[in-house]
């Protein structure tokens, strides 16, 4: 079973590389884009094939280590 | 002084401590591999030095703040024994949720490595004996992610109960945006737990202890220490 656990800067935190990203964005002209925010995602393959166990298990991974809630939020999602 | 340096894969100034430690208590520290589930018997003082622990993988001292030898710190600093955690070692502190906030990376982007001021906040903790309060210390700082950030609540809980032990400063010890090298909260270096026997900083005083250093002014942090346990024995 893949899955995949996306974690991102909660709103409020300063993101200094987004920002960077951002600028740099701007001056290669490309249009449109009002900010950026960066984030993580990590692709986890599963060894079982149990949906809420799975889910259960990222989301001890998501909290014991993937993502510092301190500054960060993340989403859990099995994809097959 | 019975101390002892956690070694984790990646750090790269365990060895400046021990010399430093050595220099200034006369005792040999003790390496403890991360992997350990224990410290030494009558370990007085663990120090998490700096470097880059799992390459500053995930988070800076993310993966380091879960290794084996953690739960034996925890246990050690809920027993009142005091932990010193340097650079890598703050982050380390903070990941492992022994320090409160997390260090984000240089407002301005750029990694840091020259020498900046401190002030010393207060004089009455182990950490800070050696000086006076409102001393300025000058000790090198070498690091990409340095900006001490918390949530509102908590840097009001740190000012109120004088747990912010050293600001980064001018050389005369002014605090403000121009002196505050990395965007930190407060301008803050380094702070204590609730007890005030868990220090995480992120400038290095490790690296100025001898004169051919240029410079001494980190002996007052070590040497504080080493008073504060012989007060203590």
């Amino acid at each position: 079973m893949k899955a995949r656990v996306t974690v991102t800067l909660k709103t409020g935190i300063l993101d200094p590389q987004g920002k960077a990203i951002e600028g740099a964005l701007k001056s290669l002209g490309v249009d449109g884009i009002a900010s950026v925010r960066q984030g993580k995602v990590f692709d986890i393959e599963l060894a079982g094939a149990d949906r809420a166990k799975a889910e259960a298990a990222l989301k001890a991974a998501a909290d014991k280590l993937l993502a510092n809630t301190v500054i960060e939020n993340y989403r859990v999602e099995v994809l097959s | 002084m019975k101390s002892a340096i956690l070694v984790f894969p990646g750090i790269n100034r365990e060895r400046d401590m021990a010399r430093a430690l050595k220099l200034i208590s006369g005792h040999e520290p003790a390496m403890v591999w991360h992997a350990e589930t224990s410290l030494p018997k009558g370990t007085d003082l663990v120090v998490m030095p700096g470097g880059f622990s799992y390459g500053d993988y995930l988070r800076c001292g993310a993966i380091a703040a879960r290794s084996p030898v953690m739960d034996a710190v925890r246990a050690f600093a809920a027993d009142g024994g005091l932990v010193l955690g340097v650079c890598n070692g703050f982050q380390i502190l903070c990941e492992s949720g022994l320090l409160p906030g997390i260090l984000m990376r240089n407002a301005r982007l750029k990694f840091i490595c020259h020498d900046v001021h401190l002030r010393v906040e207060r004089s009455d903790t182990p950490f800070t004996r050696g000086y006076n309060a409102g001393q300025v210390i000058r000790v090198p700082v070498a690091h990409g992610e340095g900006n001490y950030a918390a949530d509102e609540e908590t840097i009001r809980r740190l000012e109120g109960e004088g747990r912010v032990l050293y600001r980064y400063c001018s050389a005369t010890g002014e605090i403000g945006d121009t002196h505050n090298i990395n965007g930190a909260a407060q301008s803050i270096a380094g702070i204590v737990n609730v007890r005030g026997n868990v220090l995480g900083m992120m400038p290095h005083p490790e690296n100025h202890v001898e004169d051919i250093m240029g410079c001494t002014d980190g002996r007052g942090l070590f040497a504080g220490l080493v008073a504060h346990l012989e007060r203590a024995a």
